[in-house]
């Protein structure tokens, strides 16, 4: 028999999602990304808060769509709500995530959101997520995806991508 | 309302605009910078045009609805976001003017309290409009302080569209009543700070400010230029000619 008390589905929901991966960077969870904000339990059922990283990532309903299947698998009422304040930020992912950014060879956003320099990357330095060298260079502010620039390496001549500070 | 029509137009119809460079910009790169800003403004347009349409409970109206099946008269953009691309240079120059243009407005919406819903969407756009003004800005500079052939020609894209700017500045009843309830900016006082943003990159740019003329507005009221119907036509055909198609 499952325990349906609220706290139990919550904690179950929770650990359920963690499973549940960016479609972007599969690699990392929505948990690890910061999306997934909130599990409660309201009105009977679980609600699952997430919010978008970028307004127009095409990803957020994906993810969307992943939590709300996750979270059905323990809880068949359970909804997802999407907020967009506090706007999501860099600085909510996890240092782990950031780690695994640099071992799948994406260069992780840089210090804090906060600072609006880091925000373009002007006079700042994206160590290379391959062979590490400091001598870089940004090829184009923009990405494969909203949330990523493009830099090139001097040293390995590497192309690579950074996760924008945001 | 009309306050919130005004703002998922502008991005709507910009997002567009850009959206149109895909495949067609001088750089790879650039294609993807323009298109990354587009999908920016679109999931800008998603928000603000889903919260205008839920305003009225008796005709709720989805962000699709409103962005595929309004007419061209009822769009509220302002006219300098639905000029067409031209060159790579007038692409750049449009989106300078509106870029400092649009980050003071959502500076001013995301700090204010009369529209929690708005705030929130704004909040978000600020982070993103901040990142297009850098790159706007940088091309400004990169173009007009560049060789004699791209400074002569983003400084005549600059003098093309300057007609355009008063529209954003020509405070109305809609404007006048969201200042007063706090909602929108005093486009008086974001004319002023406008001013020292885009006279700062244009003297790095060496470029010359444009004088103010006779100014072109319209958009506001759903008057266009002719450069909206075609675009308009293009963007709606798929919903219009198969409505409700999904896929």
């Amino acid at each position: 028999m499952i325990d349906r008390s609220p706290s139990s589905l919550v904690k179950a929901v929770s650990r359920q999602l963690q499973d549940v991966m960016d479609p972007e960077l599969t690699f990392l969870s929505v948990t690890d990304m910061g999306i997934l904000r909130d599990v409660k339990f309201e009105n009977g059922h679980i609600v699952c808060v997430i919010t978008p990283t970028y307004s127009g990532c095409p990803a957020t309903e994906v993810i969307s769509e992943d939590v709300l299947k996750a979270a059905r698998e323990i809880d068949p009422d359970a909804e997802v709500e999407v907020v967009l304040s506090p706007a999501w930020t860099t600085d909510w992912i996890s240092l782990e995530a950031r780690e695994k950014m640099t071992a799948n060879g994406i260069a992780p956003p840089e210090g804090s959101s906060h600072d609006k320099a880091f925000l373009t990357g002007d006079g700042h330095t994206i160590p290379c997520p391959i062979c590490k060298s400091k001598e870089t260079k940004l090829i184009s502010p923009f990405g494969s995806t909203p949330c990523k620039a493009s830099f090139t390496c001097n040293a390995c001549l590497e192309p690579f991508e950074h996760f924008k500070c945001f | 309302m009309h306050a919130l029509l005004r703002l998922g137009d502008d991005a709507l119809v910009l997002a567009q605009r850009l959206g149109e460079w895909c495949g067609h910009a001088p750089a790879l790169e650039e294609d993807i910078a323009l298109t990354n800003i587009a999908l920016d403004l679109i999931g800008q347009t998603q928000s603000y045009l889903t919260l205008a349409g839920s305003l009225d409970p008796d005709a709720p109206k989805t962000d699709d609805e409103l962005a595929f099946l309004r007419s061209e008269s009822e769009f509220k953009n302002l006219l300098l976001v639905e000029q067409s691309n031209g060159h790579f240079g007038d692409t750049i120059a449009r989106q300078f003017l509106f870029d400092q243009y649009a980050l003071l407005r959502a500076e001013h919406l995301a700090q204010q309290t009369f529209d929690l819903d708005a705030a929130a969407i704004a909040a978000k756009a600020v982070k993103e409009i901040r990142y297009h003004a850098a790159h706007s800005s940088k091309w400004i500079i990169r173009l007009g302080d560049g060789t004699s052939e791209s400074h002569s020609r983003i400084q005549k894209s600059i003098d093309d569209l300057w007609a355009f700017t008063g529209e954003m500045f020509a405070a109305d009843d809609v404007d006048i009543a969201g200042s007063i309830a706090g909602l929108l900016p005093d486009l008086s006082a974001l004319k002023t700070q406008w001013d020292v943003e885009i006279d700062r990159v244009l003297v790095e740019a060496t470029l010359i400010r444009p004088k103010d003329g006779a100014m072109k507005t319209g958009g506001r009221t759903g008057v266009h230029t002719e450069e909206l119907g075609t675009m308009l036509a293009e963007m709606q055909i798929l919903p219009r000619t198969h409505p409700g198609a999904s896929w």
